[in-house]
């Protein structure tokens, strides 16, 4: 790991701290511990932190304090310890989000397992009894990257996009799961289907996972789905993680 | 007494906005806001009111229009045909909008948004801190023909305003510094995309816009992919095909293609009023350039109230002379 933690720039207004350039449990670990640090440090130039799945963002106001000072600020804090060791974030939780896998609503599983080497039974046993992560929120609003599933979910994006799918799409490549909050048009491939609104900008929280959660995502029927849909959660329950 | 706007007809971009809704990147809700938030500043100089008041954004048209009290408005951004009961008015100017007139705006004559500023500002609910719409995300929803807007309380009473017009409208050259993946391109590439003058793709909207070369396309030393990282608004992507894509205000908020550089924020504006056919240019500068350049944008933003000068000075002779201004292109609105 010599050549991380890097910091480069992102525009005049941005530093981003990245710490490896692929994804791994130590270097997403350090990107959430580093951000909290940031925002602990109350640099006043800082005007946004975020992370990404090994980087920690900082958009900062560059008329205020230059892009260089702002570096060595960013190099000194990032020299006081060993990131890579850090703990995850506190008060995370376990969620149990029911899943439909497969039939009409997900019509990607067969196509996804065969990718994956696996039967639909087995790509459904994977994919329904796997503890997943979430690594980072991104691209939508409330929209977690979760894994990381066995080795052979290593399967790529499709070339061609689908043209759209619904809120609560489960969706998998590369070894990990989104879980959409809108609907949009994707790469991922659609394997499961939840009831889950992971953004509810009318609500006290409209966002609803973070970083560090972990989720479970149980088979269930479609009836049993529907069933769910008057539920505020989508039939989706958490318990906090000690 | 609340004031409202009511919608008679309504373009099909014409969405309430603000100066956008900072701080949720992390949890993937990208700032959002005005495509042009010059224009923004500038209709603030206008009415003599806070920059943070909501607007409306047209996309490169506007519609049909009436207030139910006298009520001041400004009209900034992309230049659009506007008149009141059928007589034309200035643009980048004030006026007084009386209660029960109609105020018409057709297409832009150049440029792609235009802002309707209205004294007091829009008064719709916050959500998350800010009342712009962000369509991407699903936060509120196109203004449509039938809807009545409320209007925040005026202090002011000035109009009859203006400022020299602006040439963000019509392409030409934005300043770029290098990103996150400058690196991972060739210096002759990045030349090569310097020297290049491309012109606006039709495909474009609040979230960005294609830029296209004429000739082809740019890629990365070896073809590397990247992992996904954190956007913002003026990252100049290169996507599969080797098209730069450069994100505007409602950008996704994480994206795996590489970045060849960063468009200034000063810049963005020209880039977001770029209509489909415009040239585009990108010239790299020094971080030193980049700061100077944000140092005089964020002073001429400052000095947009002092500039905002008197358009004409008997008030009965108001709207034929700005209409012969509007025709004749003379500007500064010294008769």
């Amino acid at each position: 790991m010599t050549d991380w933690p890097q910091i480069r720039p992102a525009g005049l207004d941005g530093l981003l701290v990245s710490f490896g350039d692929r994804l791994s449990e130590p270097a997403n670990r350090a990107a959430l511990a580093f951000r909290a640090a940031v925002e602990g440090s109350g640099w006043p130039a800082v005007q946004e932190c975020s992370t990404s799945l090994v980087s920690t963002y900082l958009r900062f106001d560059p008329l205020a304090e230059t892009p260089q000072a702002l570096h060595d600020d960013v190099q000194t804090l990032l020299t006081s310890r060993n990131w890579y060791d850090a703990a995850l974030p506190d008060g995370r939780r376990l969620w149990r989000i029911p899943t439909v896998y497969g039939t009409e609503m997900a019509p990607q599983l067969d196509e996804a397992a065969q990718e994956a080497g696996l039967s639909a039974r087995d790509a459904i046993e994977h994919l329904s009894q796997t503890r997943v992560r979430v690594q980072t929120i991104g691209f939508a609003p409330g929209q977690p990257y979760l894994g990381e599933l066995p080795e052979a979910w290593n399967i790529p994006r499709q070339t061609a996009l689908t043209d759209s799918v619904p809120v609560g799409a489960l969706t998998v490549a590369i070894r990990q799961l989104v879980l959409f909050s809108v609907s949009t048009p994707t790469g991922w491939r659609h394997v499961g289907q939840t009831a889950m609104r992971l953004f509810r900008p009318e609500s006290d929280t409209p966002f609803i996972l973070r970083p560090g959660d972990e989720v479970l995502f149980p088979q269930v029927t479609p009836e049993e789905l529907e069933n769910m849909r008057t539920d505020a959660d989508g039939g989706a329950r958490a318990e906090v993680l000690e | 007494m609340s004031r409202t706007l009511t919608i008679h007809q309504a373009g099909p971009g014409v969405t309430v906005q603000d100066m956008g809704r900072p701080g949720y990147l992390s949890l993937g809700l990208s700032r959002g806001g005005a495509a042009d938030t010059r224009a923004l500043a500038e209709g603030a100089a206008l009415l003599r009111q806070s920059p943070d008041c909501a607007v409306l954004e047209m996309t490169g048209m506007g519609g049909t229009f009436e207030v139910d009290h006298d009520t001041r408005i400004a009209l900034t951004g992309a230049p659009m045909q506007t008149a009141i009961d059928g007589d034309p008015i200035a643009w980048n100017a004030s006026h007084l909008l009386p209660a029960g007139a109609r105020l018409t705006i057709g297409a832009a004559r150049a440029g792609v948004y235009g802002y309707l500023h209205l004294g007091g500002g829009i008064d719709t609910d916050p959500i998350l801190g800010a009342r712009s719409v962000h369509l991407a995300a699903g936060l509120g929803a196109r203004v449509a023909a039938g809807d009545v807007l409320p209007l925040g309380d005026d202090s002011g009473a000035e109009t009859g305003l203006a400022l020299p017009p602006d040439d963000r409208f019509a392409g030409g050259t934005v300043r770029v510094v290098p990103s996150l993946q400058t690196g991972l391109f060739a210096q002759s590439e990045i030349d090569r995309f310097e020297d290049t003058e491309f012109h606006r793709d039709n495909r474009g909207n609040r979230m960005g816009v294609r830029v296209v070369p004429p000739g082809e396309g740019f890629a990365p030393e070896g073809g590397r992919s990247v992992l996904s990282e954190i956007i913002v608004p003026g990252d100049i992507q290169i996507t599969g095909d080797g098209t730069p894509f450069v994100l505007l205000a409602e950008c996704q908020t994480t994206g795996g293609y590489p970045r060849i550089g960063a468009v200034l924020p000063c810049d963005l504006p020209r880039v977001a009023q770029a209509a489909a056919g415009a040239q585009l240019r990108f010239r790299f500068v020094s971080a030193e350039e980049g700061l100077a350049a944000l140092r005089r944008e964020a002073e001429s933003r400052k000095g947009l109230a002092k500039a905002a000068h008197p358009l004409v000075r008997d008030p009965a002779t108001i709207r034929d002379l700005l209409s012969y201004q509007l025709i004749s292109g003379v500007t500064n609105g010294q008769p």
